[in-house]
């Protein structure tokens, strides 16, 4: 096990609104990470990173737009501080959300197709090259959006099929399955060092 | 059953990426609510609202109680409207050990079959054998034995029955507290004492070595049956249910939208005591009630399945 952090570290929200937040927290948990739930802007206040989880893109929407979490995302954003998103979480990341269209954060300049696989009968664990390591990367794809188009600028970490399906542009990445569901740290190792390098602590020590 | 047949997919058959495909979406819907609708208008209704998906019904648990008569899978007509209206996951229910209706739901893709004691049971001995399908399932229980007996069979998620249509969340809260209790209890015992418990239980050494171990269902936890208002729902949460289905409770009120959102809202903050009294706020009146001891037997949906 990866225990790279003291408990004291590094400080992860993750939005608890609705969705796989529990599957996060206790890959994050495994490796020696604290998390808090957010649900509120009070409890974003102070989190060095913010995981939006899987689940229901609109049913997310609709929650971050109401509570006023929504512009304290994007001002979360405009600080530097690190933004991941995967499955519904990636969507609303996406700068467009198409079948059907829908609103979205814009933090990452890229077309999202949601449930780009069909319905769940057709969701299945498959794998794909990521240049995050030298074995092929396996990734569960849940009722998944497709990554239609990403804009320039952003760096494809991970692609299944042809299509980008891990994506990173500065502080902000985005998975279209779910790391959290399998037992491979090295997406959510690649985001704790998005996060490390914002917040005052050090990765390299 | 030849299960190649069955999983028409054709997507390899590895069953153990299978049954995490299954339990993951079950994972992606905690935290949510989940409405019974019964027409496209009101599955529009729900997931503006909030829903994290919608039961596709012909009918409401309250108007199956009061209608009688033999309650089957909808039809086929209005689950394709709903699924072709909302982009959330749809559900749809099957009768107790009724496998084709279940290879028809899958057929027509739905997302989840929920094998129902709200519908006429199709078999009074058998359920579902559930691993044979590529669509997850959820089952009903009123204790841990009956809930580790359905994941046995390949339920990829728990609810507690409740009594539908009752609008009376005594039943739910009991068979939560039932299952919670009694997984805390395996936590604190002696390997050697578990053979007996999975005995006393009627349910696999495995999984009750597994509840014992992690004192938790190896599925996700869900509560349903009677909940109508937004401290039922807050309710169940905090007694430990990590979703909620909501029936008859929202379009047998007299507020569907508002109470809609309401639910949505107590179920995501059911520790915050002051969310969950914003969200009772601009309430109207709720579905009437049934006192669940004025129930006759043959009248309680909750003792149908084992």
């Amino acid at each position: 096990m990866l225990r790279p952090y003291k408990d004291d570290d590094l400080k992860i929200g993750i939005l608890a609104v609705q969705g796989d937040f529990a599957a996060h927290a206790a890959m994050l948990a495994g490796m020696g990470i604290e998390t808090v739930e957010v649900r509120t802007r009070e409890d974003l206040a102070g989190c060095d990173g913010l995981i939006l989880p899987g689940g229901e893109s609109t049913t997310q929407l609709q929650f971050l737009q109401e509570e006023g979490l929504y512009d304290a995302i994007k001002k979360f954003a405009a600080d530097k501080k690190a933004i991941f998103g995967t499955c519904a979480g990636a969507i609303l990341l996406a700068s467009e959300v198409k079948n059907p269209h829908q609103e979205s954060l814009g933090l990452l300049d890229m077309t999202v197709l949601r449930n780009g696989y069909g319905r769940q009968v057709h969701s299945d664990v498959v794998s794909g090259p990521s240049t995050l390591k030298s074995e092929p990367m396996e990734m569960v794809f849940i009722r998944g959006p497709i990554f239609e188009r990403v804009g320039p600028g952003i760096e494809v970490l991970a692609e299944y099929a042809g299509k980008p399906a891990l994506v990173q542009k500065e502080h902000v990445l985005a998975a279209a399955f779910h790391p959290e569901l399998t037992n491979d740290t090295t997406v959510h190792q690649r985001f704790l060092e998005l996060a490390a390098q914002k917040s005052h602590h050090s990765i390299a020590r | 059953m030849d299960s190649k047949k069955v999983n028409g997919s054709g997507n390899g058959g590895n069953t153990a990426n299978e049954w995490r495909v299954k339990v993951g979406l079950a994972e992606m819907l905690k935290g949510g609510v989940i409405m019974d609708v019964t027409n496209a208008e009101q599955a529009q209704i729900a997931e503006k609202a909030g829903a994290c998906a919608v039961m596709a019904l012909e009918r409401v648990p309250s108007d199956i109680r009061k209608e009688g008569g033999v309650a089957r899978m909808a039809s086929i007509k209005i689950i394709r409207e709903i699924m072709k209206t909302v982009t959330i996951p749809v559900m749809a229910k099957v009768r107790i050990g009724h496998f084709i209706e279940a290879e028809v739901l899958q057929a027509l893709e739905v997302d989840f079959i929920d094998e129902s004691e709200v519908l006429t049971p199709a078999d009074e001995e058998n359920h579902v054998w559930k691993h044979d399908f590529r669509v997850p399932f959820v089952c009903g229980a009123r204790n841990l034995g009956e809930a580790l007996r359905r994941i046995a069979e390949g339920a990829a998620m728990i609810r507690t029955k409740g009594e539908a249509g009752s609008g009376n969340v005594v039943e739910a809260v009991r068979h939560m507290r039932t299952i919670v209790s009694q997984m805390k209890r395996l936590t604190t015992m002696r390997d050697d004492e578990l053979m007996h418990q999975a005995k006393e239980l009627d349910a696999p050494l495995d999984l009750i070595r597994q509840v014992a171990k992690t004192g938790k269902l190896p599925v996700p936890n869900f509560s349903a049956g009677g909940i109508a208002t937004p401290a039922d729902a807050a309710l169940v949460r905090r007694l430990g249910a990590e979703a909620v289905f909501v029936g008859s409770g929202i379009f047998k009120s007299s507020d569907p939208e508002a109470r809609a959102k309401a639910v949505v809202k107590a179920t995501t903050h059911f520790e915050d005591p002051k969310a969950v009294l914003e969200a009772h706020e601009e309430l109207g009146e709720a579905m009437r009630g049934l006192d669940v001891r004025q129930l006759e037997e043959k009248d309680l949906l909750s003792t149908r399945g084992w």
